[in-house]
This record gives C-alpha cells, sequence and structure tokens, in this order.
C-alpha cells in the first residue's frame, strides 16, 4: 500500500515542501522539490534519515574548558544518541585545531568525529 | 605600526561581517597598487570570529564555500584569510566613540584609550538579543532566565549547562538550535512558544532541532508569568489573540529551572547614534546606499549592525561590499556628491530595503537589494517598478519574515533612464 | 555580647548602624539576604523627596525634609550619586488645584524651602514632555534623585570601616527577652551551605526590618503591629530616554499614595512608577500584566509620546505600610531596649538619613554610650574612570591594566570596577551585587554579554567554583551543579 510523506527540506534556507509517494521501500514518486539536493535528502530522508551530529568535548589545558566536535559526515538519525553517549566520555588534550580526528569511528557508523573549532594551550 | 593615532581604514568589529569587510578592503587596495594597505581591525573579545565562536552547529558557508561548515570553521576560513593578508587587528579592545570626523576613541589593557583618525570606518559591531525586560514579561525576576546565545555561550565555550528543565520563548534560529543543544546534553526542553502565528526561524531549524526531538512548538503564545523567587521554579503560556494579547482561560503552566529568551535580535548602534548617523526606524540600522556607506562620508555599515540577518553567507558579501567601498573611498576621497540618486522604497508587505538609496554613477554591474517581508505570503511575485513601470515580476512559492529576500539590479536596467524612485513590492493577486 | 543588633541592612538599618558607629558600642547588623539593600531600598523611585506630602507635624515630614536637608553633606562625606533635579506636582485640566495649594501650604508648614505654584507657559517651557492639557504644577527645586543601592551601601560600608559588623545571610527567627538582654534565635543559610541555628545576644534591638517589621515587633511586643505589604511596579527606560524629563513628574496624590511618577535617573535612565496594589507577599516582587499596564497608561496620560519602546526592564518592589500611617521610631513601650524604626515606606529612603541619627541618638542616650574620636566620617565609593582625565585614566590602565578592559559594554563597565565591588569591605558577591555597586548588567542588554564574564571574575577573585556564583545568593545559582556525567564540573 502506498503511503503519502509530507516533508521540509533542510537543504537551503528555502524549505522547499516536498511530498513523498513511498510503498514500502520502494519510491514511486517525489514532488515539489526545486533542485537535485532537494531530491536527494527526500529520498535519504525517508528510507535512512541521516544527521550531522555538533556538540563539544573537553579538554585539558586549554584556553576554554571544551571544544566544538562534529561528525565528518552525516551520521543516521537513529545514531545520533550512541553518538553523544560516547562524546561525553572523550577528553582531549589542548591544542586542538580544527579538523584534529578525536574519534575513527563514532558510535560505530564508520564516520570520523574531528574537532570544529581551534583550542589552544593555557 | 604601533602608533595607534592613524590609518587609512578602520574596521569596528571582528566578526564575520568585520573580517570580511577587511579582506575586501585589502584586495582593494592591493589591486590599486598600495603595497601595505593601512587597515585596523578592532575586536572587543579574545579571539576574531564573533557570535560565529559559539555556534558551533553546522550549516554556515553553503553560498561562500559550497559545503555546509560550523560557525568556528566558517569564522576560522576567514581569520586564515586575514592572518595571509597580514591585516592588522587588537583583540580585547573596545571602541568608546566615534565622531562624524572619523576619530575612533577606543580601550584596552595595553594600549590604555587611545583615539585613532581614519580616512573611512566601517561599522561591523553586529547586535544584540532583546532582553526579558524590553519583552514586558510579567513575573519574578529570579536565576535561570537566559537570553538563547547567553545560554549558547556558557554551554559551547564555558562547557557550563544553564538548566535541566527549560521552557523556550521564541522560535528565533538561536532559540531553536539551542532547544536541541541543551536536549542532547540532556536536558528536557519542554515546549518553544512562539508569539506569532509563524515562526522567526529557518524551516531546517524547525525540522532538525524541534521535530527530530519531538519538542512541541506552539505558535501564537507567549509567557504570562515567570515562577521562582531565586531560580526559575515554572513559567506559564498562554495563547494570544490576533493583537497579540494573551487569551484568559489558554494559561498552561510549565515546571521547569530555565527560561530562553529568542525573540530578536536588535543591531548595537551606540556608537552610530554618537556619530550622528541617520538611522532606519525598521531596521535600527543606520540608512546606506549602494555602497554600504552611512549618511555620514567615509563610515560605513555591514552585517548585523546594519540589518539583522539569517545567514551568515549574506553577511560575508555585504561586507566584502562595504569594505571594498570604503577602501575606494579612502583611495579616491568622496567623488559621488553630485550625480543622480534613486531612492529605494518599499510598499505591499515589504518592510525594509537595504540599500535606502542608489548612487547609479557609483554602483558597479549589478546591485544586490535585500529585504524582508511582514508576513508569510503563499505564490506572490516579487515586483520591481521604476518609477511607474514594472520591471521585474519574480514567482515566490512563499516567503517569509525570518528569511532574508533578495533582488539584482543589473546597471544595464538603469542605463539611458531618469529614475527618482525604485520600488519593491509584494504582488499577492496572481496566485 | 552585643550593644546593639539591628535587624535589617536596608538603608533605614545601614543609616542606624553608621550613625551609632559614632559612639563607643559593639555593633551588629543582621541581614537575611545574601547583600546590603536587597528589600524595599533596592526597588524603589530613588527620590528623595521635598517634603511636602506628609501631615504637618507627622514623624514623615519631619524627618523626610530633615533628611532631604542632610544629603549634601552626606554625598561629600559617602561619595554615592544623588543631584537636585527638582520635583513638580502637576495639576491636569479638571483636576483640583485646591489640593495643589493644600500641598504647597503643607509643604510650608512642613519646612521646604523654595516651593511655589508654577503656571502652564513656565511649565511646559521647563518640561516640554508634559501632555498638553497639563496648566500648573507645585515646584520644589530641594526635591533630588539618588542611587538607593550605593546610598545604602555607602551607609553600610562607612558603619562597617567604623567596626559594625555584619552577618549576612542570617535570618531572624525569634527573640526572647532575657534577664540582662536579648538573645536573637537566628538561621544561616549560606548558599550551597547546610542551614544552621545562630543564637546571638545583645543589650539592644533595632527593628528595621523593613517589610517584616511588624513580625519582628511582634516577637517582643504585645501591642502587635501589622504591615501590609503594597506592592509597586516600575518599567526602567533606556538612556536614550533619560532626557525626555528633567524634573520628577508627579501627579496629584491619591489615598494609595503619590502616584505614578516620570523621573530621570541619577545614571541618566528614565524611570515610570509605580502603581499601589496591596499583596499577600512580603516578597511578592514579581511584576503583574494588569499593573504594568496601569503604570503604562499613566505614562501616556501625562507625558507626549513617552519613549516607552525604549524600556529595557521592569520590576516591583514592596511598600512597608503600616496601618497607622506614619513612621514608628521608638522604644517599644512594653519592651525596654527594643527600638522600632517601622513603617518606613516613602518617604523612607528620603526620611533615612535623619531617622538613622534620631535613632542613633536614642539608643545612645539608653545605653549612656559616648561618642568615638576616631569616628572615620568619609568613605570612598567604587572608582568611576569616566570620571578621570585622559591622561588620569591611562595612569590608572597602566597601573592597573584591569581598568582597560571593559566587561559590560552596555554601562562601559571595566573589569577593575568589578573587582573593586568584589574586594572591598562587604563586597559583592553575586551577580546581583556587582550590578547593584558597579551597574554591570544594568544595561540596555540586561546582562546578555556580560554575565559569563562577571560570573567568572567572582569566581576568580572570590576563589569559588564557577557554578557556586549565584544571581543573588540563596538557591539562585546560575549554572546548576548537576550536569550529566558531571562532565562539567570544576572543583
Amino acid at each position: 500500500m502506498s503511503e503519502k510523506i509530507n516533508l521540509t527540506c533542510i537543504g537551503c534556507p528555502l524549505g522547499c515542501s516536498i511530498e513523498v509517494i513511498k510503498n514500502g521501500d520502494e519510491i514511486e514518486s517525489i514532488t515539489g522539490y526545486t533542485c537535485k539536493r532537494g531530491h536527494d535528502y527526500a529520498q535519504t530522508e525517508v528510507l535512512a534519515p541521516v544527521r550531522t551530529v555538533t556538540s563539544t568535548v573537553r579538554v585539558k589545558g586549554g584556553v576554554n574548558p571544551v571544544v566544538a566536535v562534529k561528525t565528518r559526515d552525516p551520521i543516521p538519525k537513529s545514531k545520533i544518541a550512541d553518538c553523544m553517549k560516547e562524546i561525553y566520555d572523550i577528553t582531549v588534550d589542548a591544542p586542538v585545531a580544527i579538523g584534529d580526528v578525536l574519534c575513527n569511528n563514532i558510535a560505530d557508523t564508520g564516520v570520523e568525529l574531528v574537532a570544529s573549532a581551534n583550542d589552544q594551550e593555557l | 605600526m604601533n602608533n595607534y593615532s592613524e590609518r587609512d581604514l578602520i574596521i569596528i568589529g571582528g566578526g564575520p561581517a568585520g573580517l570580511a569587510a577587511a579582506i575586501s578592503a585589502y584586495d582593494t587596495f592591493k589591486a590599486a597598487g598600495i603595497e601595505t594597505p593601512s587597515i585596523l581591525v578592532l575586536e572587543r573579545d579574545k579571539v576574531l570570529g564573533g557570535i560565529l565562536n559559539q555556534c558551533i552547529h553546522n550549516g554556515f558557508g553553503l553560498h561562500t564555500f559550497k559545503e555546509e561548515l560550523t560557525g568556528p570553521e566558517y569564522a576560522g576560513r576567514f581569520i586564515d584569510r586575514l592572518k595571509e593578508r597580514n591585516i592588522e587587528y587588537l583583540l580585547e579592545t573596545m571602541v568608546m566613540d566615534i565622531t562624524k570626523d572619523r576619530e575612533v576613541t577606543a580601550m584596552n589593557r595595553k594600549q590604555g584609550m587611545f583615539t585613532i583618525k581614519a580616512k573611512a570606518i566601517v561599522l561591523a559591531m553586529g547586535c544584540r538579543e532583546r532582553s526579558r525586560g524590553a519583552l514586558n514579561i510579567p513575573g519574578y525576576r529570579p536565576a535561570g532566565i537566559y537570553s538563547a546565545g547567553t545560554a549558547q555561550r556558557l554551554v559551547n565555550i564555558e562547557g557550563f549547562m544553564p538548566g535541566r528543565e527549560v521552557v523556550i520563548l521564541g522560535s528565533g534560529d538561536i532559540g531553536l538550535i539551542m532547544a536541541r543543544r541543551m536536549t542532547l546534553e540532556g536536558a528536557k526542553v519542554k515546549v518553544v512558544a512562539e508569539l506569532m502565528p509563524y515562526s522567526g526561524g529557518l524551516k531546517r531549524n524547525i525540522v532538525q532541532c524541534l521535530n527530530d526531538f519531538d519538542i512541541p512548538l506552539k505558535l501564537s503564545h507567549t509567557v504570562v508569568d515567570i515562577k521562582g523567587k531565586e531560580r526559575v521554579e515554572s513559567v506559564t503560556i498562554a495563547q494570544v489573540d490576533d493583537k497579540l494579547k494573551p487569551i484568559p482561560g489558554t494559561e498552561e503552566e510549565y515546571t521547569c529551572d530555565t527560561l530562553l529568551l529568542s525573540c530578536g535580535l536588535i543591531p548595537e548602534n551606540e556608537l552610530s547614534n554618537g556619530a550622528g548617523i541617520g538611522m532606519n526606524p525598521v531596521t535600527n540600522g543606520p540608512k546606506v546606499n549602494e555602497s554600504m556607506e552611512t549618511d555620514v562620508p567615509g563610515i560605513f555599515a555591514c552585517g548585523n549592525v546594519l540589518h539583522v540577518h539569517d545567514l551568515v553567507d549574506y553577511v560575508s558579501e555585504e561586507a566584502g561590499n562595504a569594505g571594498a567601498h570604503a577602501a575606494m573611498y579612502c583611495l579616491n576621497g568622496d567623488k559621488a556628491a553630485a550625480g543622480d540618486i534613486i531612492n529605494v522604497t518599499t510598499a505591499n508587505g515589504v518592510r525594509y530595503t537595504v540599500p535606502t538609496v542608489i548612487r547609479p554613477d557609483m554602483m558597479g554591474d549589478a546591485l544586490t537589494i535585500r529585504f524582508r517581508v511582514g508576513n508569510v505570503y503563499k505564490n506572490c511575485y516579487v515586483d520591481v517598478f521604476f518609477d511607474d513601470e514594472r520591471i521585474i515580476h519574480r514567482k515566490r512559492p512563499v516567503v517569509a519574515p525570518g528569511e532574508m529576500e533578495s533582488v539584482v539590479i543589473k546597471k544595464e536596467m538603469l542605463e539611458g533612464k531618469k529614475i527618482k524612485e525604485l520600488n519593491i513590492r509584494l504582488d499577492l493577486n496572481e496566485g | 555580647m552585643y550593644d546593639v543588633v539591628i535587624i535589617g541592612a536596608g538603608v533605614t538599618g545601614c543609616a542606624v548602624a553608621r550613625e551609632l558607629s559614632r559612639y563607643d558600642l559593639k555593633i551588629c547588623v543582621v541581614e537575611r539576604a545574601e547583600d546590603v539593600c536587597c528589600g524595599t531600598s533596592k526597588a524603589n523611585s530613588a527620590i528623595i523627596h521635598a517634603g511636602y506630602d506628609a501631615v504637618p507635624g507627622s514623624l514623615k515630614a519631619k524627618l523626610n525634609v530633615e533628611g532631604n536637608e542632610m544629603m549634601d553633606d552626606l554625598v561629600r562625606d559617602l561619595d554615592f550619586p544623588f543631584r537636585r533635579n527638582g520635583s513638580l506636582v502637576v495639576m491636569f485640566e479638571g483636576d483640583d488645584r485646591a489640593k495643589l495649594e493644600e500641598l504647597l501650604e503643607r509643604g510650608i508648614k512642613n519646612g521646604v524651602k523654595e516651593l511655589r505654584i508654577i503656571e502652564k507657559e513656565e511649565l511646559h517651557r521647563m518640561e516640554p514632555n508634559l501632555a498638553d492639557d497639563a496648566v500648573a504644577a507645585l515646584y520644589a527645586p530641594t526635591a533630588g534623585i539618588v542611587c538607593p543601592f550605593n546610598m545604602t551601601i555607602a551607609f553600610a560600608e562607612n558603619a562597617y570601616a567604623n567596626g559594625v559588623e555584619f552577618k549576612l545571610n542570617t535570618e531572624v527567627k525569634d527573640i526572647k527577652k532575657q534577664a540582662d538582654c536579648y538573645e536573637i534565635e537566628a538561621v544561616k543559610h549560606e548558599a550551597f551551605e547546610p542551614e544552621e541555628a545562630v543564637a546571638i545576644k545583645t543589650k539592644t534591638v533595632v527593628n528595621a526590618a523593613g517589610a517584616y517589621s511588624d513580625l519582628i515587633h511582634n516577637m517582643v511586643s504585645a501591642d502587635k503591629h501589622t504591615i501590609k505589604p503594597r506592592r509597586g511596579c516600575y518599567f526602567l527606560l533606556d538612556k536614550s530616554a533619560g532626557s525626555f524629563v528633567d524634573k520628577t513628574i508627579f501627579t496629584l496624590p491619591n489615598e494609595m499614595g503619590k502616584g505614578i511618577l516620570t523621573a530621570p535617573t541619577v545614571h541618566g535612565n528614565l524611570l515610570v512608577g509605580p502603581d499601589a496594589a496591596d499583596v499577600d507577599l512580603r516578597d511578592g516582587v514579581n511584576t503583574t500584566a494588569w499593573e504594568l499596564d496601569k503604570v503604562r497608561a499613566s505614562a501616556c496620560r501625562n507625558l507626549k509620546n513617552p519613549p516607552l519602546k525604549s524600556v529595557i526592564t521592569s520590576f516591583a518592589g514592596i511598600r512597608a505600610h503600616e496601618e497607622n500611617g506614619d513612621f514608628i521610631i521608638e522604644e517599644c513601650p512594653d519592651a525596654e531596649y527594643f527600638f522600632d524604626c517601622a513603617g518606613i515606606e516613602s518617604p523612607g529612603l528620603s526620611a533615612s538619613p535623619a531617622i538613622g541619627k534620631m535613632m542613633a541618638e536614642m539608643v545612645a542616650k539608653k545605653l549612656s554610650a559616648a561618642k568615638k574620636d576616631n569616628f572615620i566620617a568619609t568613605r570612598k565609593g567604587i572608582l568611576n574612570p569616566n570620571k578621570l582625565s585622559l591622561e588620569e585614566r591611562n595612569e590608572l590602565i597602566r597601573k592597573n591594566p584591569a581598568y582597560g578592559n571593559i566587561i559590560c559594554r552596555c554601562e562601559m563597565i571595566t573589569e577593575g570596577e568589578i573587582i573593586d565591588a568584589i574586594k572591598r569591605p562587604l563586597g559583592a558577591r553575586s551577580l546581583d551585587g556587582v550590578k547593584r555597586r558597579t551597574r554591570a548588567g544594568m544595561g540596555r542588554c540586561q546582562a546578555g554579554f556580560c554575565s559569563p564574564r562577571t560570573m567568572e571574575i567572582i569566581s576568580r577573585e572570590c576563589g569559588i567554583p564557577l557554578y557556586k556564583v549565584t544571581k543573588s545568593g540563596g538557591s539562585s545559582a546560575l549554572i546548576p551543579n548537576e550536569t550529566l556525567n558531571d562532565k562539567y564540573v570544576i572543583e
């Protein structure tokens, strides 16, 4: 049986309203998008939604007590909570620079956790 | 250049606007054959980058870099460019006063209080958040009431959680971002209340920050009471009528220890006012022309001090324009006193434009006019009139107050015409 | 054993303490809040009234006029902001002119100087933003505006310098008469510490407990007092609106008080309020929408387009309204050695210097105390760098670079001033304490930018972890101790 899913595209600020008709794992139609990104977003969002997680980890010996981090690529939405649990336990030593890999495989997603800000040594 | 008495160009603020202005001014000076451009950026914080440093979420730079960056990453790229060019900057330096004659008085720990004379100034001071007091929210005044940006700084820079059970008033982007951020750190965000019947934030943030975590968004609701004498104990919200007045009987009390406010940003123009710069009462920012120059010659403005932006990419673009024109002003002086002037005016759903004046002689090949609308409109057209003649008629599936709109005016459109007024309005009838 | 315990560190208690510290006595001030100036003294109209309102012959009349006259010397000695801006009681079309003349007569009887009625033309020249139908006014050039925080703090610091002890965070629960003294049972409740019972013995007690003065009085006396807490809400407007009026603008008084006033503040803001609402709670300082509406409506009635969109905050204060209508300043008739300063509502702030003097003289006489020869009469306030010349200021920054570091950008308050506020005797321990002393956080952004930085400075200077920095003591923690996995708790 076909199912109709309404999405707001998050690819850019336009926020296009996209309608997806889906039958099980089969997408029958996607309408309302205005760019390829929108089409791809709708497809992924319906079949296997992903998110980039951004947070902070503790820094030892830095100017600030925490430094910003992000998953280098989006991870499955269902893995956000596991990802955060691992992030809570990470402590890094200063200095930290943008792009430093802090975890090779966060929450078993195969995605790296990287620093997204700099922190100097105190 | 350790003597702080004179510079060609002084840029007030080292956030995204100030950085982009400095870089583009430098490149303009260089292109004109100036070997070591005399530019000084004055920043009040300990680091460059401004508010981007605490905006650790991603979504920045899609336009500028064609990739999704976090705030510190976006700022980092501009800081690198600034440093590559050896542009001079002072940190932890507060500008106390500027004058019409372009004298900048600033203060820091090392230099004390000093006054620098500039050929041109770029204002890039950014904005502040509307406070609880300015919102006239009744109730007690306990600890636990934060503007969303203050909470963002506490969590993302200082590493502290301002509370565990949270109510958020206002669906501005920072409020939405903080709803997700607090949730990820283990707080319970109970509700986001929004006074208007539509959200003030970007759609992607509603989806990713609220819907993903099942945080309810209550439109047409406001806070009517705050309880707790020392720390917030509860917040009461109520539905509002079409005049935005709370409707008795609709109150709901939420037990919580924290209230975050994300109810709008106000350009920080105290310095501009001190210099007697003319203000646009709609944006609370300076009135500027096509060169981003205020009505005080040689003083330019860009970024959130000029008008509050939704995307930093637009700030960078606008600031680049301001910086280039400020450099040109240093090089050529005020050439444009004479010449034609076109007033940019608004009607029918368009709240304001930046700029409000165009001098065709001074504009480049194309000029982006940015504007915001006053309500959510679907299937409308953006119209641009040159006096009585409609020049642009562009369909827009939806426009909303939270998202900045723009039209591009090409120089060739103006050529051979004597135009007094350029009017931007919405056409709502053909949808 | 103390000779005198003063209960309450509001402006009255601190004024009494300062005046009593002239004598050779062992004195202690006991205050339930974490700082001085936390009750009625911190949320009021910040006005030094001329003294024409009160009924001739009343203590309110006598002490108001005396207090007003003491201000110039006090400001010189104790260094706090005050300006004689003058006040106007404005009469509008339809008001009863006889009432204005009655006020003039009262004022003359009370000894108010330079008082006169001015007519429409002069009035509008003086205050062009008054509503057009303002027809006449009672003009009192001697009226003034003051910083009530720094006035109270100045009294307290000077008392402290002269040997007065202060027990803050200490709430009086009961007072027992013993053979040769009073024993005060109190509870000490420091933030993040367990409560602790405290017993304090003293020969005399001065009750300066403001809105709680009836409860304190009733602990020792059979002749019961009743304070009816009366709330007033205010709007504080941005400095851009500070010169909207120059004089303090009153309307004709009614049975609930002097009505809603508009006044500049000594720091250049504009203050509008208060309404008057009888409430149940003595600490019921919540604002309500209907009261704020009333204040707004009154401002719109009396002024031409008041700039209410420049409101930066609203707040409420409690007036300690005593049913008999006058100040009670006496030795309690049925409790010897127990002195009341009770029912100190408006014009309490104006009268406080005179109340302090009167009460000190009564207590000193009772204890046959002699004046000290080493009384320190002067006190310097927190250094205001804006009052220095450029050279002086740069010299100051060279010596102490903290004065070159702006923390509160709205009010341009430096780190140096904040450190001074914390380090001085009876220094600030909380965000509000710093705010009242320096104005950091009192500007248009309402501490949005500076609060994290001020918290860091308090943490560093007081040697306490950041999570123990409070807004106003007690359980007003700004960052609750517990976070997930305790990840950010820094000991």
